[in-house]
């Protein structure tokens, strides 16, 4: 299995009140629990099932993932620049294993 | 003699009994299976509230090829203000196997209500969208996709 590996898409400047988009994806092959793999068995479920952003440590969007989310999850939401700051993301997997990934935003 | 006239009845009770939770297990099969998942999963979430349907902006494909990556966004229009904002979404589908696709929770600070994502979809079916505000009133809205190639696995 391919390495999970997060990315993610922050502009680096922003001007304030604008609204920007953030844009993240994560390597990951979300086994639904209901596809089989070459001998007929079925794969466990293995899913990331949450998702959160805090943007310097206040959390400021979230998302509950299902089954239904394909492989790779993408999520891109927008987000209003009022000061400089960090992102902190998180993944959090079936298995209790957490993603993070931090990126920084410069407002002027 | 008492005693035995109770155990007739309750031993009819009983025949009754299973004929009728047997009944009422098929009937309930048979009941469930017609229904729509989302629109009672909708009613469980909105605890029965008034849910209107208005036009939200969702957009997902007429037809998508591949059921496996459905490109899911919407765009609500609302302030973002600590006294009007959206705190919850959801995207439901009728016709996957289980309705719940995701759940969104907003916050003031994103300005804006919108977010893009990919689902899988299993078969030709609906999705919704509802969308709480922090009043807790509910909106929804739907749209049909077709799709060529179901992408659940199975």
């Amino acid at each position: 299995m391919s390495k999970i590996k997060p990315r993610g898409k922050v502009p680096k400047t922003a001007s304030v009140d604008e609204i920007i988009e953030i844009k993240t994806l994560i390597r990951h092959p979300m086994h639904s629990g209901r596809m089989k793999d070459k001998d007929g068995k079925k794969i466990p479920k293995r899913i990331i099932n949450k998702f959160l952003v805090k943007f310097n440590g206040k959390q400021v969007f979230g998302m509950d993932l299902e089954p239904s989310i394909s492989t790779n999850p993408y999520i891109a939401f927008p987000f209003k620049a009022k000061k400089t700051g960090t992102f902190d993301f998180e993944w959090t997997d079936d298995n209790g294993d957490k993603y993070n990934m931090s990126r920084k935003m410069t407002v002027s | 003699m008492k005693q035995i006239k109770m155990k007739i009845i309750s031993r009819r009770n009983v025949l009754y009994l299973l004929g009728g939770t047997t009944g009422s297990v098929l009937f309930s099969k048979y009941a469930l299976s017609k229904p729509n998942l989302a629109l009672n999963k909708i009613k469980e979430i909105s605890k029965n509230a008034k849910v209107d349907e208005v036009d939200l902006f969702l957009d997902v494909p007429e037809i998508a090829e591949n059921g496996n990556q459905v490109k899911v966004s919407f765009d609500i229009e609302s302030p973002m203000t600590e006294e009007d904002f959206v705190k919850t979404v959801y995207i439901l589908a009728d016709g996957n196997p289980a309705p719940n696709v995701a759940k969104f929770s907003f916050t003031t600070d994103i300005g804006a209500c919108s977010a893009t994502t990919r689902m899988r979809l299993s078969k030709t079916q609906n999705i919704y969208l509802l969308a709480e505000y922090n009043n807790g009133n509910f909106a929804m809205t739907k749209s049909k996709v077709k799709v060529t190639i179901g992408g659940c696995g199975g």
